[in-house]
């Protein structure tokens, strides 16, 4: 490992962001779509999916890698707007109130992943994916059966005629773009949403601000080595379960976000995707299970979406069939995750080979005496 | 006494318990809300000899240490390409049943073994990244499924006339190929599909009897202490290789007796989620992330099932709405979440 070359090691390093910028290369003029049309679609997107992406940010610092269980965060936000829906409290008020509810649920459904988790050390992923699903059941229990009979719902629009459960869709028009549309510049062609770019770095100066307090370091060190944060003292759990709600919270946040540009609401559907998506954004960015820093998370939005807009368009145009497309954009999507959990987790087992190996080549060179821990320290 | 209880309790596993008590008193309910018990079994046991095989894949790579198999699908592409190249050859009956297998195995070792070296790279996170690949293979054959040259009039869309359908039917091919061969008819609602419940003691009975000669008792070696087992010589990447190829060989088969069983072939995202219900059900019959004996798919297999055909009749009869599905993405992935919590034991 030690003699790899510098520029292969970067190769390997950023394969995926490398790959997606030759396929936008190769994709994006195939498509025959505008540039204008494109910035205006990569930066309704960007406003759209920047603050979800943001959300993963912390529990890979605390050493959780992807939260997979940020669709928790996305189901609370959605609870929440269905409610606000069912107020009928519009605009602006509208969202804010529905994230001033949301969170309390959020730090609920967060605390009980983060508790879950710690639970599951070594295996966060795999288990945060399983308990998306877990909690789908619940919320499909909640919303499906639950609002109209237990929860009170008035608003005839959005049950079901049987009388309770919510419709598969629901119209957001009260809060529809609120936010996108507060301040909103025109560059050059280019629709630009100011009031949601704005909120979107003020996460973004909360992230750089946090990682240096103290709860942040704490965050670091459990991330490098949970045995030695709690030799120096740290609450592992307790931190791990913080970074997890912290990123909840984010996530309803961010749901609720997005949900206001889209405009809709699909009940059933809408968090399902929207975990995979933001993670492979992520990754395509550069991100990988241990690292992940905010310029990842816009050159991943940006790549990513960009490949997602033109993709069917180049899929039509190159073989006739947009279903091609349509369904190479859901490859890409999981692909790109498996390519990169796999990279991320072949060097970590090479990393810990070599380590082996070095421990008991000092092993090793202590049986033979003196010499041999001459030797040990030259190695060091 | 309370001890007793106690011993007896974390003797069967608590979640176990709980499930099949829920099970049981779903059976003893079903009479007083209309449901007839006799069907109600009997569909139990359709449904377990159609499932029982997925189940019973995973338990070389749960034996080896690879983990739960989420990357199932792999296996179940095999099979998909041996069923459709089978219907595309107008193979009938037990030929067309045979030649699907067949094909499906040759790509299943194929795959198994590309997918073995890739989880030896992956050693200590081979569940996450195998639910990626597999995730990654459907959605790739999704692509494949439109492009690839079928031209069987029985499979392609009707219209337009290029790309194979979502649902195939084998209706005319080799439709309970398995389930109608010794078929047992008690009364007129119980049939059990004996050839089917055949076959899959025949699968069962060939992987115990694996696991006794040496290249099984390796396996187990590798799976239950990897550093004891090289040092005993055993070359501990390839034995892990030939446990994966062996799940993945086994789904392949799985979901050719599925097939027969249901009478479709289900192509495109049908595969996407299958390897969540076939593990929780080895979940609930008692394996663990890295331990598994051939009685925990038996019981699995029937308590799942029974779940499944219990929950939509018998609730749906009290409460008067339809929470079946709900009910089994709860109890399925609950299940695996479950699984995942318990620390894993490390055995001597």
């Amino acid at each position: 490992m030690k003699a790899m070359n510098p520029v292969l090691k970067a190769l390997i390093d950023y394969a995926v962001p490398i790959m997606f910028i030759l396929l936008v290369a190769v994709a994006a003029p195939l498509s025959g779509l505008s540039v204008e049309f494109l910035a205006n679609e990569v930066m309704m997107r960007l406003a759209r999916n920047s603050f979800l992406i943001l959300s993963l940010l912390i529990p890979v610092m605390a050493g959780m890698g992807m939260n997979f269980g940020m669709v928790l965060g996305a189901m609370a936000g959605e609870i929440v707007l269905i409610l606000i829906t069912d107020w009928r409290i519009v605009g602006i008020p509208g969202i804010l109130l529905a994230m001033l509810i949301s969170t309390p649920i959020a730090i609920v459904f967060g605390y009980f992943a983060g508790v879950v988790l710690n639970k599951a050390k070594g295996r966060e992923m795999v288990t945060g994916l399983m308990l998306g699903f877990f909690m789908n059941g619940v919320y499909q229990l909640i919303v499906l059966y639950g609002m109209g009979k237990v929860i009170p719902i008035t608003n005839k629009e959005i049950l079901l005629t049987r009388g309770y459960g919510i419709r598969n869709a629901i119209n957001l028009e009260g809060i529809r773009q609120s936010l996108d549309n507060l301040i909103k510049l025109n560059l050059f062609g280019v629709q630009v949403p100011v009031a949601t770019l704005l909120v979107i770095a003020a996460l973004c100066l909360f992230i750089i601000w946090f990682r240096r307090t103290k709860l942040g370091q704490d965050m670091r060190t459990v991330g490098q080595d949970m045995d030695i944060a709690r030799t120096v003292g740290i609450d592992v759990d307790r931190t791990r379960v913080v970074s997890i709600v912290i990123s909840t919270v984010l996530a309803s946040y961010g749901m609720i976000i997005f949900l206001q540009n889209m405009g809709t609401l699909n009940t059933y559907n809408s968090h399902e995707q929207i975990g995979f998506f933001c993670i492979a954004a992520l990754l395509v960015g550069g991100a990988s299970v241990a690292k992940a820093s905010i310029p990842n998370v816009f050159l991943g939005v940006i790549l990513f979406h960009t490949v997602f807009v033109v993709s069917p368009r180049a899929g039509a145009q190159l073989i006739g069939e947009a279903q091609l497309g349509e369904y190479f954009r859901v490859f890409i999507t999981y692909g790109v995750i498996a390519f990169s959990l796999a990279l991320y987790a072949w060097r970590r087992k090479v990393e810990r080979e070599n380590e082996r190996k070095k421990q008991m080549m000092l092993h090793r060179a202590a049986l033979q005496g003196k010499g041999g821990a001459g030797f040990a320290q030259a190695d060091r | 006494m309370k001890e007793k209880l106690q011993a007896v309790i974390s003797g069967i596993g608590l979640p176990r318990l709980l499930i099949g008590l829920f099970l049981v008193s779903l059976f003893v309910i079903a009479p007083f809300v209309g449901v007839r018990v006799d069907t109600s079994i009997n569909d139990v046991i359709a449904r377990f000899a159609m499932n029982a095989v997925l189940v019973l894949s995973l338990v070389p790579m749960i034996k080896s240490g690879c983990g739960l198999n989420f990357g199932l699908q792999l296996g179940v592409i095999a099979g998909l390409i041996g069923a459709v190249t089978s219907l595309e050859l107008k193979l009938i009956g037990l030929a067309g049943f045979l030649a699907a297998m067949g094909i499906a195995i040759f790509f299943a070792v194929i795959f198994g073994w590309l997918y073995g070296i890739l989880l030896n790279k992956v050693k200590g996170d081979e569940m996450v990244v195998a639910t990626y690949v597999g995730f990654s293979v459907v959605s790739l054959m999704c692509i494949m499924w439109l492009v690839l040259p079928y031209k069987s009039p029985d499979m392609i869309w009707a219209y337009g006339g290029s790309g194979l359908r979502t649902t195939i039917s084998v209706e005319d091919y080799w439709f309970h190929i398995l389930n109608d061969f010794l078929k047992i008819e008690l009364g007129s609602h119980i049939e059990i599909p004996t050839g089917a419940l055949l076959f899959f003691a025949l699968l069962a009975f060939i992987i115990w009897a694996f696991f006794r000669t040496k290249l099984g008792t390796a396996m187990e070696a590798v799976g239950s202490n990897p550093e004891y087992a090289r040092s005993c010589g055993i070359n501990v990447d390839r034995v892990r290789i030939v446990s994966v190829i062996m799940s993945t060989v086994y789904a392949a088969i799985g979901i050719i007796v599925y097939q027969q069983s249901f009478g479709f072939i289900q192509l495109y995202n049908g595969p996407l989620l299958m390897s969540f219900p076939a593990i929780a059900a080895i979940l609930l019959g008692g394996a663990s992330v890295n331990k598994v004996k051939i009685w925990n798919v038996v019981v699995g297999a029937v308590l799942f099932q029974g779940i499944l055909t219990m929950t939509p009749s018998v609730i749906n009869n009290i409460i008067q709405s339809d929470m079946s599905e709900t009910i089994r993405i709860i109890v399925s992935n609950g299940m695996i979440v479950y699984a995942l919590t318990r620390k894993m034991k490390v055995r001597a």
